[in-house]
């Protein structure tokens, strides 16, 4: 067995030892349920609590105004849905590059009469905010722009979006599943009414979230039965999980007191700088922007991604392209194709994410293994001037 | 991989033989894309690609241990045969997407992949035989030992380099070995039914499918409509469009005379359906054009095979004679009936696969 190196840390994340940790006597010891009336309950009520204070202070709001979800998905969509489902009629902004959890929320109630501008981007994968403040129309009941993008890391500029929201008197929903945990965040400066965040993509388990929501804003639920998380979420609470996002908060809380984050930039830049030091015919998508720190998006021209990322699967490096589809084969990315990018760089971009277990080790074996790899494929590529002899197709 | 039996029980074989093999599954045509539109059935019943499948295919790899891949390649398939399929029907042809798929899709795109990812090989669940001739210096595509599984007809367009690095595992074996050998590897799809249909086009409706594709894709769809006619030229009525049809069809002309009248041609250009009578079918000579040639490099004088004009047709004797670049003309012993511009007309030499070409 080949030693494997996973640099698909926007996929998912492992779970953080310290993590692990602190979840699994919730799973054996402490399994009560957080709202019965015992000890056993108690406990585990408490820890919820304790969980909720960790991601408010990482999040920058108050506890009360944290939902636990079961992640990125069900966050979205309740921000989304659960706030504009009051009256018809309603517009939404967002962009071309949102998440599918955004886009296909929208879809859901453009189909059911709802209005959705769904605004482009630059080249750089930046949306404009006078774009949004253009879009504006006296229905728009919602902004949804995410804070940083899942292909490419690209940071866009919320806390304009935030202001131009607030003088619309619009709700503004934030889409921080890739951001939390990378840069710091604080719903206060950005003004949102909503912000989005999953566990599994910052090294807690997967399965887990939460959504901020402004205090005093009216939030229709997505699912009904008991008086959980205030109303806005029925269902019991995934006590192991939600005590795993708490740690995981807290770890990322110290994190940025240790300028870990620059340890991760510094460990992205080496790899991408190397590629493109060995690599000719490459580049960084999205490198004109502010990026998270983690997160690399490159083409390297006359490769074909999706055997590229099947070739370093097979040799034991973990990275990905554009969004799996439902059967695991892959789709051309709609954030690449709404940044301009040609169709062949499009098809032949590769993500490099990053997470705190990564070592400066595993950066140069993957410095070793990337220009092997696309040597190989561009010998054997059908649109590259190279040696390749096109195999004689009978049509 | 496709989920089914046959390269199931390849996969399986290959793995307990040794190989060092990567399974990989081609994601074609996404099903849900027309499901419900334009009269399609809403849920997804066609087989091609459908998730399920997937999921068999995975459960296999998983199952005897070898790593895994579906590769999209929805937009060729879309482009070499998707649009030439309905094309071709509103031409007034009857096409076969089948080997259209194994020429620009399974033995060019697949084997691209397979190398690029470092294969050596590609070993599908085809059945046909594959065998170097060291007198020749050809690689030789045959007919498998299971006659009633026989594909060769659609794998006539395999160029020598295609067939140098593929491998037809399942060629001496009949169906119920292999589904015995699926069981003996303990894959729980060993009793899954066979497809037939074309596997993008739900419950074999073409006409259907032709429409809501149209639709989908914005584009009109064109008037076929024209006149039916005699073999000798008289107009007898009208007819809806000439992609409704097919040569030798009998059903759904909608005029009633005295003898049964059968579809004996379609003619594109001025979209007149020609019907006659059942002797009116039968035809000595055809002309193929883009003649792919395998067991030879070319003919330069006639040769004598056996000809098969549609996948269920028994090969028929006849002479091949080249009549040009890439065209041919097929000269039979016997009058065939229906034959059917747009099919393949496949050459034999007993198991032998001489070549073949499009009809015109």
């Amino acid at each position: 067995m080949t030693r494997r190196i996973y640099l698909d840390n926007n996929a998912t994340t492992p779970v953080l030892p310290e993590v692990f940790e602190a979840v699994h006597p919730w799973f054996l010891e402490h399994f009560g349920n957080a709202s019965s009336i015992h000890r056993n309950g108690q406990e585990s009520r408490a820890a919820v609590e304790r969980a909720r204070d960790s991601v408010a202070r990482l999040l920058g709001s108050s506890p009360q105004e944290i939902i636990f979800t079961s992640g990125g998905t069900e966050g979205d969509n309740l921000a989304i849905v659960g706030l504009t489902t009051a009256g018809n009629r309603v517009h939404i902004i967002t962009s071309k590059i949102e998440h599918h959890a955004v886009l296909h929320s929208c879809k859901h109630l453009e189909d059911n009469g709802a209005e959705i501008t769904y605004l482009s981007v630059d080249s750089r994968g930046l949306v404009d905010p006078d774009d949004v403040r253009r879009a504006l129309k006296p229905n728009t009941r919602l902004i949804s722009i995410m804070l940083a993008n899942n292909e490419t890391g690209v940071v866009q500029p919320v806390e304009e979006i935030g202001r131009i929201a607030a003088e619309a008197n619009a709700y503004f929903h934030v889409d921080a599943v890739q951001a939390a945990a990378k840069i710091p965040i604080n719903v206060k400066s950005i003004g949102c009414t909503a912000l989005s965040i999953s566990g599994h993509k910052m090294h807690a388990p997967q399965g887990v979230g939460a959504l901020y929501v402004r205090k005093g804003t009216h939030l229709q639920p997505l699912f009904y039965g008991g008086r959980h998380e205030r109303s806005r979420r029925a269902g019991t609470e995934n006590v192991p999980g939600i005590v795993g996002l708490g740690k995981a908060a807290e770890l990322a809380m110290e994190a940025f007191a240790h300028g870990d984050n620059e340890t991760t930039a510094r460990l992205r830049n080496r790899l991408e700088q190397g590629i493109l030091a060995q690599v000719e015919d490459a580049g960084v998508n999205g490198v004109d922007a502010p990026r998270v720190p983690n997160t690399s998006n490159i083409y390297f021209d006359h490769i074909d991604g999706e055997s590229m990322v099947i070739s370093l699967d097979l040799k034991g490096l973990a990275v990905s392209t554009g969004a799996a589809c439902s059967s695991g084969a892959l789709e051309p990315s709609h954030v690449l194709t709404a940044m301009g990018l040609r169709p062949d760089r499009t098809r032949a971009s590769i993500r490099f994410s990053l997470g705190k277990q990564n070592t400066s080790e595993e950066i140069d074996l993957a410095l070793a293994l990337v220009p092997e790899v696309v040597a190989r494929l561009r010998e054997l590529s059908p649109t590259s001037s190279h040696t390749y002899r096109k195999m004689a197709v009978h049509s | 991989m496709s989920g089914g039996v046959d390269s199931s029980a390849v996969a399986a074989m290959l793995r307990a033989e040794g190989h060092n093999i990567i399974g990989l599954t081609m994601q074609l045509w996404n099903q849900r894309r027309m499901a419900g539109h334009e009269g399609m059935p809403e849920a997804v019943t066609g087989r091609c690609c459908s998730l399920d499948d997937v999921y068999d295919a995975r459960r296999v790899a998983e199952h005897i241990g070898i790593p895994y891949y579906v590769v999209n390649h929805e937009e060729r398939f879309e482009r070499e045969v998707v649009r030439p399929f309905v094309a071709e029907y509103l031409s007034g042809r009857t096409p076969i997407p089948c080997s259209l798929c194994n020429n620009h899709l399974k033995f060019d795109q697949l084997l691209v992949v397979a190398q690029q990812i470092g294969a050596d090989c590609v070993a599908t669940g085809h059945y046909a035989r594959v065998e170097y001739d060291d007198a020749s210096g050809r690689w030789l595509l045959k007919r498998p030992a299971d006659r009633s599984k026989d594909q060769t007809y659609f794998l006539f367009g395999l160029t020598q380099e295609q067939l140098s690095r593929t491998l037809f595992p399942l060629g001496g074996m009949t169906k119920p070995e292999v589904r015995e050998r699926a069981r003996a590897h303990g894959l729980a799809l060993a009793e899954k039914p066979d497809s037939q249909e074309i596997c993008f086009v739900p419950g074999g409706d073409y006409k259907r499918f032709i429409d809501a594709y149209l639709a989908e894709s914005g584009e009109a769809l064109p008037e076929t409509a024209g006149e039916l006619v005699t073999t000798s030229g008289e107009v007898i009525g009208e007819h809806p469009g000439i992609h409704n049809f097919t040569v030798g069809q009998r059903k759904g002309l909608g005029v009633a005379t005295g003898s049964p009248l059968y579809v004996i041609q379609i003619n594109g250009a001025d979209k007149q359906v020609v019907v006659g009578g059942q002797e009116d079918l039968y035809s000595r000579s055809l002309r193929a054009r883009r003649v792919n040639f395998i067991s030879v490099r070319d003919v330069e004088a006639p040769i004598r095979v056996s000809v098969k004009i549609r996948h269920r047709h028994e090969p028929a004797a006849a002479i091949v004679e080249s009549i040009g670049s890439g065209e041919v003309l097929v000269t039979f012993a016997e009058p065939q009936r229906a034959i059917t511009p747009g099919q393949a007309a496949v050459f034999y030499d007993g198991d032998i696969v001489v070549g073949g070409g499009w009809i015109e």
